[in-house]
This record gives C-alpha cells, sequence and structure tokens, in this order.
C-alpha cells in the first residue's frame, strides 16, 4: 500500500516537474508578448546538445546546464532580433517563422552533428522504496522545478522589471505612453523564455537520448499546458501542471504511457471548452470575486 | 470595353487560364509516369486549398489539414479492407469525405464555441495532428484493428483497392482527369464564393471577427461549418492519395505533412487559391529534383522559404507578384473593386 502510494507520487511528480520545466520558457514568452514560439522544442533540444557537449568536455555538470541556459539565451536573444521584433503585434505570422526556425535548427543540427550524440547516464544513482527504484536525479528535477516557480513569482511581484513587465502585458500601449521601453521588455522576455527552455534541456539530457528531434518530446506537453494554463505564467503555470500532472500520472500508472498522453489532449480540449482563459482566466475571476 | 470586362483581365485569371490549359494538355505530351506523378501533385494542390479557405479566406490557422488528410485516407483504407467488392468505392470516397467532415466538425465544435481564436487554433490542431500521429504510429500490435483491416503502425495500410467506378478502376489517366476536375471544381467554388454574400462574410469574420459579430453573423457557427468543409476537401485529398500510392502511413500525418500546405499556402499567397496552385505546382517540381540529389537539405530551404515569406512577403510570392504585374501592366484605367484577395493586413 505504502510502496503505491510512494510510486504514484513519484509518477506524479515526475510528470509535474516534466511539465513545468518543459514550459516555462514556453509561457513566459507565450504570456508577455501572445507569442508561440514553435521553435520551443528545438531551443530546448539546443540547450540538451549545449550541455552534453560541454559535460562531455568535462566541465562540471551544474556549470554545463548553467551555461546550456545562458547559451540558448543569448541565442533567443539573436532569435529575437533578427526574427521576432520585426513580427510584434502579428502572432500568427510569428507561429509561421517560428516553424521555419523550428525547421531550419532541426535540419542544420542534424547536418552538422549527426542523427544522435551519445549521451550521458542519469548522473546521482538511485533509492528504492518497497521494491521499486527511483532516481534521486529526477527527485532533484522536482525541486528545481519548484525552484523555477518561486523564482518566476519573485521575478514577476517584486521586481521593478516584473512591474514593468506585468504592464507591458496588461496594456502594452500605456504601458509605452508611461515610459516603459516595451520593445526592450519583449526582447528580454524573449531571452528569458528562451534562457529557461534552455535549461530545461540541459536538465534532462542526462536521462534522454540526445538526437535533433529530442524537441517534439517536450513541444507536445508543453502546448497542451499553456492552453490549458492560459495567460498567466505564473498562477497558469503551476495549477495546469498540476491538473495535468495528476491526470498524466494516474492514466499512465493505470493504462501505459499512451493513455497518459491522450488524456492530456481531452483534458486540454475539455478545459478550453469550459475555460476559454484557461486556469489564468478562473483565477483571476476568483481574485476579482473575493475583492468585492 | 465594359468594365466588368476589364475587370475580369487580370494577371491572376490570366494565369489561372493558362495553368489549366497547360494541365489538361499536360497527359498527351508526357509519358504515363509523369501524368500519374503529375497527379499526385495535383492531389497535394487540393490539401493545400483546403488550407487557403480557411486561413486564407476565414483567417483561421489550422495545423490539422493533415491530420485530416489522413483521416480520410485511413476511412477508405479501413472500408476497403473490410468490404472487399470494388464496385463500392465510391462509396467508400465518400465515406473519407464525409469522416472527415465530421471529425473537423467535432474539433471545430469545441474551438470555435469555446471562444478559441487565433494562436490557440494553431496550438490545439497541432496537438491534435500530433496526436493523431502517435496514436497511428502505435498501433502495430494484432489488437489494432477495425474490422478485419489491420492498422499496422508505422507501415500502415497497405494495398489498399484503387478507386473503381462501374468496374473501371480509376488509374493512371483517368486519375489524373478525377483528381484535375475535384481541384477544379474546388478552385471555381472558391473563386464564385469570392464573389457571393457568402465568401464576403468569411472575409469579414477573417477581418475583424468582433465586428462581424456585431453585424449579427453567428461567426462561431460559420467558423465550426467552414472548418467543417476544409476538412472534407483535406479528407477528399487524403482518399485520392490512398487510391493514387494504395497505401496510407502514419507519416502522412506526421508533423513534416502537417507543415507542407502551411508553406505552400503561405509562400504562394494565402488570400489568392490561384497563387496557391501555381507555387503548389512549382515547388512540388523542385522539391522533387532536390530530394533526387540529396534530400537532407530540402527541409532547410522549406524553413528558409518560410522565413523569408513571413519577413519579406507576408502577402506571397505569387499573389505580390501579380500584384505588381496587375498595378504596372493591366490596370491602367480600370477603377478599384474590392476584392477578396485585396485586403489589407
Amino acid at each position: 500500500m505504502l510502496a503505491g502510494i510512494v510510486n504514484y507520487l513519484y509518477q506524479f511528480f515526475d510528470s509535474f516537474t516534466f511539465l513545468i520545466l518543459s514550459v516555462s520558457g514556453l509561457a513566459i514568452i507565450f504570456g508577455m508578448m501572445g507569442i508561440i514560439n514553435l521553435a520551443h522544442g528545438e531551443f530546448i533540444m539546443l540547450g540538451a546538445y549545449a550541455f552534453t557537449i560541454l559535460a562531455k568536455a568535462s566541465v562540471p555538470l551544474f556549470l554545463a546546464s548553467v551555461l546550456g541556459a545562458i547559451f540558448v539565451g543569448l541565442f533567443g536573444y539573436l532569435v529575437d532580433k533578427l526574427v521576432i521584433s520585426r513580427l510584434y503585434g502579428r502572432p500568427l505570422d510569428s507561429v509561421v517563422a517560428t516553424w521555419g526556425i523550428s525547421l531550419l535548427l532541426r535540419q542544420g543540427i542534424l547536418i552538422i552533428l549527426g542523427p544522435s550524440l551519445p549521451g550521458l547516464t542519469t548522473p546521482l544513482g538511485t533509492f528504492s522504496i518497497g521494491g521499486s527504484t527511483y532516481s534521486v536525479y529526477r527527485m532533484m528535477l522536482t525541486i528545481i522545478a519548484i525552484l523555477i516557480l518561486m523564482g518566476v513569482y519573485i521575478l514577476f511581484h517584486h521586481t521593478q522589471f516584473g512591474l514593468h513587465s506585468r504592464a507591458t502585458m496588461q496594456e502594452h500601449t500605456i504601458a509605452q505612453a508611461l515610459g516603459i521601453n516595451t520593445k526592450r521588455m519583449y526582447s528580454i522576455t524573449f531571452m528569458l523564455g528562451s534562457a529557461l527552455a534552455g535549461l530545461c534541456g540541459a536538465l534532462y539530457a542526462p536521462t534522454m537520448t540526445i538526437t535533433p528531434t529530442m524537441g517534439q518530446a517536450f513541444q507536445n506537453d508543453s502546448f497542451v499546458t499553456v492552453i490549458v494554463g492560459g495567460s498567466d505564467p505564473l498562477i497558469g503555470m503551476a495549477l495546469s501542471g498540476g491538473v495535468l500532472g495528476i491526470v498524466q500520472s494516474a492514466l499512465s500508472l493505470m493504462f501505459g504511457t499512451f493513455y497518459g498522453k491522450m488524456g492530456l489532449l481531452v483534458v486540454a480540449i475539455i478545459v478550453i471548452r469550459v475555460l476559454p482563459n484557461g486556469f489564468s482566466g478562473l483565477a483571476e475571476k476568483y481574485l476579482v470575486n473575493r475583492r468585492r | 470595353m465594359s468594365h466588368k470586362v476589364k475587370n475580369t483581365v487580370t494577371t491572376e485569371n490570366i494565369c489561372a487560364l493558362l495553368v489549366f490549359a497547360y494541365l489538361i494538355i499536360y497527359p498527351a505530351f508526357h509519358s504515363a509516369y509523369a501524368t500519374l506523378n503529375m497527379a499526385n501533385f495535383l492531389i497535394t494542390v487540393i490539401l493545400a486549398l483546403s488550407l487557403a479557405l480557411i486561413w486564407g479566406y476565414t483567417g483561421i490557422f489550422s495545423y490539422a489539414q493533415a491530420a485530416f488528410y489522413g483521416i480520410g485516407g485511413y476511412t477508405y483504407a479501413i472500408f476497403c479492407k473490410n468490404f472487399t467488392d470494388p464496385s463500392l468505392t465510391p462509396i467508400f470516397l465518400l465515406g473519407g469525405v464525409i469522416v472527415g467532415f465530421f471529425v473537423a466538425l467535432i474539433l471545430g465544435y469545441f474551438m470555435f464555441y469555446g471562444g478559441v481564436n487565433d494562436v490557440y487554433v494553431a496550438l490545439v490542431t497541432m496537438c491534435f495532428t500530433l496526436v493523431l500521429e502517435t496514436f497511428l504510429a502505435q498501433t502495430a500490435g494484432p489488437e489494432w484493428h477495425i474490422g478485419s483491416a489491420q492498422l499496422g503502425g508505422y507501415n500502415g495500410i497497405n494495398a489498399v483497392t484503387p478507386l473503381t467506378v462501374g468496374g473501371f478502376p480509376i488509374k493512371n489517366l483517368a486519375l489524373y482527369i478525377f483528381a484535375l476536375v475535384c481541384m477544379t471544381v474546388i478552385y471555381l467554388t472558391m473563386r464564385i464564393l469570392e464573389k457571393r454574400n457568402l465568401g464576403y462574410c468569411l472575409l469579414s469574420i477573417r477581418e475583424n471577427r468582433q465586428r462581424s459579430e456585431m453585424f449579427g453573423y453567428n461567426i462561431s457557427f460559420i467558423q465550426m461549418m467552414v472548418f467543417a468543409v476544409s476538412g472534407a476537401i483535406a479528407g477528399l485529398a487524403g482518399v485520392l492519395y490512398t487510391s493514387w500510392g494504395g497505401y496510407i502511413v502514419p507519416s502522412a500525418v506526421g508533423m513534416t505533412q502537417a507543415t507542407t500546405p502551411v508553406v505552400l499556402v503561405a509562400a504562394g499567397g494565402r488570400k489568392n487559391p490561384t497563387a496557391v496552385i501555381i507555387f503548389t505546382l512549382i515547388y512540388l517540381a523542385i522539391s522533387q529534383k532536390l530530394a533526387a540529389s540529396g534530400s537532407q537539405y530540402s527541409l532547410l530551404i522549406l524553413g528558409l522559404i518560410l522565413l523569408l515569406v513571413v519577413l519579406f512577403v507576408p502577402k506571397g510570392i505569387i499573389h505580390s507578384l501579380f500584384e505588381i504585374i496587375d498595378r504596372r501592366i493591366i490596370r491602367i484605367g480600370r477603377n478599384t473593386d474590392i476584392r477578396i484577395g485585396g485586403g489589407s493586413e
């Protein structure tokens, strides 16, 4: 019984972590700029490549993942300057453009670095409870995911940057009129989102095979989480990560991974029908009612 | 010359006539193999037109056209495996189209009545496509069957009976003619729609949803129906493809396949079906040449085309060309008229 509960909790935290880490970059960019970055999965893939190459060159793992995130962040800055900044206010065109970028990255990496990199072994070993073994590294990822959620909270609610960015998010023309450089806010947001995507790739790199198409594994789940979460990067991310994590882990345990994935989509479609603005719309409504 | 005649003489119409004339005489001057190859191109044109209808006319960006294409194809293949009588295939063709229609209708109901629009539609349709591909790819085991049709995982369904009408199998030249007729009917319907109230209604939804709603249009219903019709057209393309090749595989539903119509429509000119047809034919011919000489760069070129088009010619290459030629040569002295292809961003 206890072993069953522990097993379920582990599964839940595992999916929760996966969803939070893979969605954080996408959710911040989407919440701030209304842009869906279809190259998100490829940014994650870049992070994983950077991490693996650095780790192979015997850079300490912690440093390698930070450097991977920074590398992808800088790459995101470049992409923003060259492409995205020309498409502000044209969300559908930016969907097409980022899809083009994702094709270029995927095929470019395939041509330059070949079909796969030999991966690393998962660090930190395992422990076992009641006959099942659990990975310490994956538990550590859960802690990192919670730290990222807290970091996003502090960044958006307790810093001047956060204040400016929330103002830009709500009403960018008025924010602009009050002297906030909204273009710069967008650039910084895109860079930050890319860096988080890179971090996600770096953190998951030791647990996966490194291939140019590995981003696809993250892409679907992160999109579903953004849809369900809605536009508020923090509340939406945390709530939808939690709910989808419960659904996915329960279905995966009972029927297998495939049904977990299908369950995600079904939940997403139902949530959209019932709550068009996702969980952040629901939370907003609740907060407004309470204030009255 | 009267105004009406003058208004019909545009670069677009002249090019459309030339293209159709070329397509009609094409089989007379080319081998059976080239004709069959061209039939496949025409099927892709139908798929691209289905996206032009939903994206170019109505402003709904859908990644699910390939999914409906696959659904049409799989439906046809499953029917064929269950009922071996080839004289029933025209009914199966209808079946594929109808299933495509209803799947799109249901998906559209959830999206448009749920108030989902713009970027979210892109996301939902993309997830739909991804899940369908994942689902079909894992159906390798013998427990995955519908009637006596094995879904077959990555290998898909093979040796599907080709379309047969009255004991006469629609193959080679007949298939080419059939695909050409289907494409022409869809194209002409779209062009006629441009000048009708329904077309203006779609256009107004594209330009401003809220304002159209204020004018009393039930935009959720219209969006859902257009989405369903475009699903049916994509389903038709899928059926024709399955009949053309005799097989359907999960990668026909996959992301690469899902992107192809987006690239074709975006780069050709999404608001202009003629531009879509011309660009599709040119693109397919070039990409086939490229694939023959080493395919790893074809995806790179595809991505680059998308990026450059969005950045520099957001209206689409062929559409912009039409406009330039119109302005330079033909339009002198012609009064401007509101056309469906004209509207600004």
